[in-house]
C-alpha cells in the first residue's frame, strides 16, 4: 500500500543531529589520523600513515595501554559471566527473597561511575579501607596491600570494581533468558534418563546461547569502554599501569594536544572492537539451536 | 542449599557493607573517620557534612544542570528516535533497512572514539559551555541504542493497524501521535529509564565541554571535589549522596520498571 511522502519528514530531526554530532566527527577522526594537527592551530599537515606507524612500532605507552585493556577485559568478562550466571540459576524462581536479591544485586548499575569510583577508592585506601582492615582481622594482614598504588595489581582491582559495578545487570539478563526455557524440556531430559551435565550441555546452554552472547559483547565492549572508572579512580596511573585505550586517547589529545595522533589511537580502537564484537557473535551463534 | 543461601548472603553484603559504608562515612566528621573508618563513632553522628556541602559548593546549580540536561536529553531522544522507528516501521524497504543499519552501526562505535574531533566540532559551534551543547550531544550519541530497542518493538506491531488509519485519512502524524505512540509505552518507559540512568550518570561529555562552574552537572562536580577533598570522604560520600538520590528513590518505587529498562539498554553491544 501506498505511504504518504510525508514519512520521510520523521527521519530528518533524528538524522540531522545524528550526522552532526556523531557521524561527522567519527569519520573527521579518521581524516585527522593522517594529520599532525594539534587541535588548536589553524593549520596542520597531512604526515600520511606515520600515526599509525608510530602507534604500532614507536609507542611502547600505547602497546602497555592494549595489554592492560586486555587484562582489565579478560578478568572482567570471565569473572563477570560466572558471577552473573552462577547466581542467577540461584535466583532463578520467582519468589519474595529472589525478588528481592535480584534487586539488590542489580543496585551498583543504577549508581553514577564517579560514585562507584569514591566507593572503592575508600575500600581500597591503603590505611583507611575495608580491604585490608577485613584481611587483618582474619589474619591475613600480609596480604594487605595498596591496591591502586601498586602498579602489579592495580589494574585488577579496577576490573574486580567494574564487577561489583555489572555483574547485577549481567545476572538480570541471564535470569530472563533462562525464565525463556520451557519447562517441558526438562521434564523430557529427565524421563530420558539425562544426568544433570548432560541436561546442561544439551538443553540449559544451547538455549541460554543468546543471553550468553549478549552478556559476553556487551561485557567486553563495556570493559573497553570503562573510560569514567578509571578517569575517577586512577587517572591511568600509577605508571600507566591501569592506562585503556580510551583513557590515553583523552590523555595524548588533552594533555599532550596530540590531536592527529589521538584520533589514529581512536580508528585503531574503532577496528579492535569491531574485530572482536564479529568474533564473539560467531563464536557463540554457532552454539544457537531452537527447538 | 546451605551453600547456596550462604553465597546469596555473601553476594548481598558485598553490595551492602560498601553502600552502609557510604552512608555512615557522610555522617561522621573526618577525625571521626580517621579514627574508626568503619564503625559508629563515639561522639555521635552529626549532618554538618550535608550544611557543609551546600555552603561550600553550588551543589543546587550542579543538581539543576544535571537536571535540566537529563530531562531534555530524554526526552529529545525518545522522541527523535521513535519518529525514526515509526519512519523505518513503516518505509518496511531497502531505504529503512539502510537507515536502521545506519543508525544502530552507531551502537558500536564508543563514545570515546569521536571524542577528539567532537571536541574541536563544538568549539567551532561554540557549544562549550552549554547546557544545549551536552543536551544535542547526547541526543545524537544515545539515539542508535534508542532507535534499535524502539525499532524491534514497532515491527511488533500488527501492519493492519497503520493501514486501518491511513484509509481512514489519518496522515502519518496523526497515525504516530494517537496510534503508535500509546501502544509503544512500554518499551518507550523502558528505554526512557534507561536514557534516565545513562544521562544522569554522564562523565565524559561535561569532562570535554564544561569547565565554567556554572554549567557543570553532578558528575563531574564529584569528581573535581576528589581533587578538592583529597581524602576527605565524609565530604566526598555526601557528595555522592546527593548526586545518587534521585536515581535511588526512582529505583525504589520503579524498580521493576528499571530492571526491565537497563536490561533493554544491555542489548547494545
Amino acid at each position: 500500500m501506498k505511504i504518504s511522502k510525508s514519512i520521510y519528514l520523521f527521519f530528518i530531526p533524528g538524522l540531522i543531529l545524528y550526522s552532526i554530532f556523531f557521524l561527522f566527527p567519527t569519520l573527521s577522526a579518521l581524516f585527522y589520523s593522517f594529520t599532525n594537527w594539534d587541535g588548536f592551530s589553524p593549520s596542520y599537515q597531512f604526515v600520511g600513515l606515520d600515526n599509525y606507524d608510530r602507534a604500532f612500532t614507536g609507542d611502547s605507552i600505547f602497546r602497555k595501554t592494549i595489554g592492560n585493556n586486555l587484562k582489565f577485559m579478560l578478568v572482567v568478562v570471565v569473572f563477570q559471566t560466572i558471577v552473573a550466571l552462577a547466581f542467577a540459576v540461584i535466583v532463578l524462581k520467582n519468589t519474595k527473597t529472589t525478588i528481592f536479591l535480584r534487586a539488590l544485586y542489580f543496585f551498583p548499575t543504577i549508581l553514577s561511575s564517579v560514585s562507584v569510583a569514591f566507593i572503592w577508592s575508600f575500600i581500597y585506601d591503603p590505611s583507611l579501607g575495608i580491604l585490608n582492615q577485613l584481611l587483618e582481622l582474619v589474619g591475613l594482614g600480609f596480604l594487605a596491600q595498596n591496591w591502586l598504588g601498586n602498579a602489579n595489581i592495580a589494574i585488577y582491582s579496577l576490573a574486580i570494581t567494574q564487577v561489583w559495578f555489572h555483574a547485577g545487570q549481567m545476572l538480570i539478563i541471564f535470569v530472563a533468558g533462562l525464565q525463556a526455557i520451557p519447562q517441558d524440556l526438562y521434564e523430557v531430559a529427565k524421563i530420558e534418563g539425562a544426568s544433570k551435565w548432560q541436561t546442561f550441555r544439551k538443553v540449559t546452554w544451547p538455549l541460554l546461547a543468546p543471553s550468553a552472547t549478549i552478556v559476553v559483547a556487551y561485557t567486553t565492549i563495556q570493559s573497553f569502554k570503562a573510560f569514567d572508572l578509571v578517569f575517577a579512580m586512577t587517572r591511568g596511573g600509577p605508571n600507566n599501569s591501569t592506562e585503556i585505550i580510551a583513557t590515553y586517547i583523552y590523555e595524548v589529545a588533552f594533555r599532550g594536544f596530540q590531536f592527529g595522533y589521538a584520533s589514529a589511537i581512536s580508528v585503531i580502537f574503532m577496528v579492535i572492537i569491531a574485530i572482536i564484537t564479529f568474533l564473539q557473535f560467531k563464536a557463540l551463534r554457532s552454539d544457537r539451536i531452537s527447538y | 542449599m546451605l551453600f547456596r543461601k550462604f553465597a546469596l548472603a555473601v553476594y548481598a553484603l558485598l553490595i551492602l557493607i560498601p553502600l552502609l559504608v557510604v552512608v555512615l562515612t557522610s555522617v561522621k566528621t573526618l577525625q571521626q573517620t580517621f579514627a574508626n573508618p568503619l564503625g559508629i563513632p563515639e561522639g555521635g553522628l552529626q549532618f554538618s557534612n550535608y550544611v557543609n556541602i551546600f555552603q561550600e559548593q553550588t551543589m543546587a546549580g550542579y543538581f539543576m544542570n544535571s537536571s535540566i540536561v537529563t530531562l531534555f536529553s530524554v526526552a529529545f531522544t525518545l522522541l527523535f528516535a521513535a519518529m525514526v522507528a515509526y519512519g523505518i516501521t513503516r518505509l518496511n524497504n531497502w531505504l529503512g533497512n539502510l537507515l536502521f543499519l545506519l543508525f544502530t552501526l552507531g551502537m558500536m562505535v564508543p563514545a570515546q572514539v569521536s571524542m577528539v574531533p567532537l571536541y574541536s566540532l563544538m568549539l567551532d559551534l561554540n557549544l562549550t559551555n552549554s547546557l544545549v551543547g551536552l543536551i544535542l550531544v547526547n541526543i545524537a550519541t544515545t539515539l542508535p541504542i534508542a532507535v534499535f530497542i524502539l525499532t524491534g518493538f514497532m515491527k511488533t506491531l500488527p501492519k493492519e493497524l497503520f493501514e486501518a488509519s491511513t484509509m481512514d485519512g489519518a496522515g502519518n502524524w496523526k497515525v504516530f501521535t494517537s496510534i503508535v505512540i500509546p501502544l509503544s509505552l512500554p518499551s518507550l518507559s523502558a528505554t526512557a529509564i534507561f536514557l534516565f540512568v545513562m544521562h544522569w550518570n554522564d562523565l565524559l561529555y561535561p569532562l570535554l565541554f564544561i569547565t565554567d562552574n556554572a554549567y557543570k552537572t553532578l558528575p563531574l562536580a564529584l569528581l573535581e571535589f576528589q581533587g578538592q577533598y583529597a581524602t576527605n570522604y565524609p565530604m566526598l560520600f555526601t557528595g555522592v549522596i546527593i548526586a545518587s538520590a534521585p536515581m535511588v528513590v526512582a529505583y525504589i518505587f520503579l524498580q521493576r520498571f528499571f530492571v526491565a529498562g537497563m536490561t533493554a539498554g544491555a542489548v547494545k553491544g
